[in-house]
């Protein structure tokens, strides 16, 4: 076996299908995409090469900045949102009773489809039978907004649903990594008179630090180009003003015809992937990492 | 040992991988040139269809569709169809990745004008127009095949014809002792009795936008008449035209009233008419392909079924337009592919699909055809009966906005409707958006 594996053909030959299906179906539509963004198409006809127009264009486009914005906010707030998720797992983690019981329950939104979920908040918002309004209605609160249709509301409307659609996905991270910490450490620590407070900051933050650092990043690319949950429930209205870089391309290609700007907002989107992901790492660097000893 | 095993392994997946890859062309070759469709030939022929009548959304039509195909396949031996269905968002997506990449199905759904335009342009749909000059001459409704053609040919054949009356709740109406309206002015009075009764007077799901567009258009058609409305809309006039300007402002006056149903915009069409359905909201105003819902779907109680009945939009007073002039037009139809290899059998095909379903969508699925009908021998419901009978007596019928318009036109008009709802244009905007998007579409 590990004379198989020093081979260095062989190794190539094992790597070879893998590699040829991530180039077919990531690098060269990236690349595809790109190039569809130079031209003018409408998805069906003949391509018309414009150079840099879509792009350019881009620049110009107040809608494609509000959407971009949206998604910014989405960002922020699950970044935040994070820290949240980490008390939890840290509560979590730490033995208390039903433990197990919290976990599932925290986990269950992330066995649910997008759809699903989406369904269901649309009955939860729904202006005048919906949950939430009969509940605020029976609380006192004569006339609830119409929390889908308000312009004001609707993008912080869905962010509670998405926050909670990926709360299971972020705590189990975080409790996983928690639980690998040695429970010596935390002994160690208990015996030189630390108190729970200080054991969480000092030692068990430390610990999971670079778990903390990935999350941020899938937290982050994953608001960036966010789509799902924002597509079902409002499509990106009313009026654009639930729109995510992600649902405005999609309109943009799908309706309206306009591939070739369609597609250079997606390219677009993909470099600030990209490019929020290199500052979340500068960001966060770090020379000595921490480790368990 | 374990190198050439690996090997092998190899090969061996990899020569599976290359025998499924090869299974899909198989019915390539068919008696393409022939003027002979189908019947006597033994030579094995598949049609691809791809529809939007799934089971569970349309149950009438998806039950129509499969007695047309079971009994073409018993008179064609040789043929088989073969049915792809997907639901109506679905399948628009569908169609456009699947003509992108060239691989359309024989024989498909869609809609006219401004949806066919890209498709003719790329070449992708074959003109019918030998169709409509053989069994089927002079049985469509005049109109109905127009909206398909472009440039003197036609690249469908129609299904059905729609118009869109308001559909109100009679028991509701009673209760409140309100009498149909027959002006704009009467319309607001009545909107305004049922919210102060705590009724929703009319239910919009306008989170889909072009629920909005049918209020606009009948306002539009009423207050300036539908000459000047189809101009605007096709880029002769403009719609800063006064009347259009006071239909957008209507709009608002009609939602400051609080004629809607809260969170319209919010809502989607299906949401909104499920208010309907409740006797939560007193009208509604839909096309008439919402008719097996009001006459014969079993599954709404029939004590509401009953109290539905329907009223054509209210003339405005000083208006130019005529009460009897109605926003509407050809829903879907079926084109044959230009690259399709079985070219003449599929079209042999939508001719008897076309002609079958002429007849049994009125009794099956309550759909009014886009092919004559003679609903004299028929038994059906009275609503039904009634509406088909304003359909023959319409002085004019105007194709809805966003089917009409160039793609990325009807795109913004459609964003512009849900803003003017939402009150975050002024009618002037409004107006100002659609004649700069309806210039750049030419």
């Amino acid at each position: 076996m590990d004379k198989v594996l020093s081979n260095k053909k062989i190794i190539a030959l094992y790597v070879l299908p893998s590699l040829l299906l991530i180039l077919a179906i990531v690098y060269i539509p990236i690349v595809l995409t790109a190039y569809y963004g130079l031209n003018k198409w409408n998805g069906i006809g003949a391509m018309t090469f414009v150079g840099l127009d879509n792009y350019l264009a881009l620049f110009k486009d107040a809608t494609f900045w509000s959407s971009a914005w949206h998604s910014l906010l989405l960002a922020v707030f699950s970044g935040m949102s994070l820290l949240l998720y980490l008390i939890v797992a840290m509560v979590l983690a730490a033995r208390i009773k039903g433990a197990q019981l919290f976990r599932k329950i925290y986990l269950i939104p992330m066995l649910l489809s997008s759809v699903a979920i989406a369904q269901l908040w649309l009955k939860i918002y729904h202006p005048t039978n919906g949950v939430l309004n009969s509940m605020l209605e029976s609380l006192g609160f004569a006339n609830p907004p119409a929390w889908l249709a308000e312009p004001s509301l609707v993008l912080y409307a869905l962010f509670i649903p998405i926050l909670w659609q990926y709360a299971g996905f972020y705590i189990l991270i975080y409790y996983a990594a928690l639980k690998n910490i040695p429970a010596s450490l935390e002994e160690a620590a208990r015996i030189d008179g630390a108190n729970a407070l200080q054991i969480a900051w000092r030692i068990k933050l430390p610990l999971v630090m670079e778990v903390i650092k990935v999350t941020i990043v899938l937290a982050v690319v994953g608001s960036l180009k966010y789509f799902d949950l924002i597509f079902v429930m409002t499509d990106g209205g009313p009026n654009g003003a639930s729109e995510v870089m992600a649902s405005y391309m999609y309109h943009e290609a799908f309706r309206a015809y306009d591939f070739g700007y369609g597609s250079a907002i997606g390219f677009f989107l993909l470099v600030i992937c990209l490019a929020a992901t290199w500052v979340i790492r500068k960001l966060t660097a770090s020379k000595d990492t921490i480790q368990y000893s | 040992m374990f190198k050439k095993k690996g090997l092998k392994l190899l090969l061996a997946s990899s020569l599976v991988l290359a025998a499924a890859g090869c299974g899909t062309n198989s019915s390539e070759s068919s008696n393409n040139g022939s003027k002979e469709p189908a019947g006597e030939s033994s030579e094995q022929i598949t049609i691809n269809f791809m529809h939007l009548w799934p089971e569970g959304v349309s149950a009438g039509q998806n039950k129509i569709v499969n007695q047309i195909i079971k009994a073409y396949q018993d008179e064609h031996k040789n043929v088989t169809i073969k049915q792809e269905v997907l639901d109506n968002e679905q399948y628009k997506n569908k169609l456009k990745v699947l003509s992108a990449s060239n691989k359309l199905p024989d024989v498909g759904v869609t809609w006219a004008a401004g949806f066919l335009q890209p498709y003719v342009e790329g070449k992708l749909f074959t003109p019918v127009d030998d169709l409509l000059s053989g069994e089927l001459n002079g049985k469509f409704v005049s109109g109905t095949t127009e909206a398909y053609a472009i440039d003197g040919k036609t690249y469908a054949l129609p299904l059905e014809f729609n118009i869109a009356p308001v559909y109100y709740n009679k028991s509701l109406f009673e209760k409140y002792k309100l009498e149909i309206p027959q002006t704009y002015e009467e319309l607001k009075a009545v909107a305004k009795t049922l919210s102060e009764n705590g009724i929703a007077p009319i239910a919009l799901g306008n989170k889909d936008r072009w629920t909005g567009s049918l209020w606009y258009m009948y306002l539009a058609d009423r207050i300036a008449g539908q000459q000047t409305l189809s101009s605007a809309i096709n880029g002769e006039g403009a719609f800063t035209d006064e009347g259009l300007l006071q239909a957008a402002t209507e709009v608002q006056t009609l939602v400051d009233s609080q004629a809607f149903v809260k969170g319209f915009n919010g809502l989607s069409n299906e949401e909104a008419k499920s208010e309907f359905l409740n006797g939560k909201a007193a009208m509604y105003m839909m096309g008439t392909w919402e008719l097996p819902n009001f006459t014969s779907n079993e599954d709404i109680p029939k004590e509401f079924r009953d109290s539905v009945g329907f009223f054509k939009f209210p003339k405005v007073e000083g208006g130019k337009g005529d009460i009897n002039s109605w926003v509407g037009g050809p829903g879907v139809g079926l084109f044959v592919s230009e690259n399709s290899a079985v070219k003449a059998e599929a079209k042999a095909f939508v001719e008897y699909f076309v002609t079958q379903w002429g007849e049994q969508s009125v009794t099956g699925a309550g759909v009014i055809p886009a092919t004559k009908v003679d609903t004299a021998s028929m038994e059906l419901p009275q609503l039904y009966i009634d509406l088909f009978n304003e359909m023959n007596q319409a002085s004019s019928i105007t194709l809805f906005a966003d089917v009409q318009m160039q793609a990325s036109a009807a795109e913004t008009h459609l964003n512009m409707i849900q803003a003017l709802f939402g009150k975050a244009v002024t009618p002037e905007k409004f107006s100002e958006e659609h004649d700069k998007a309806i210039a750049a579409g030419k």
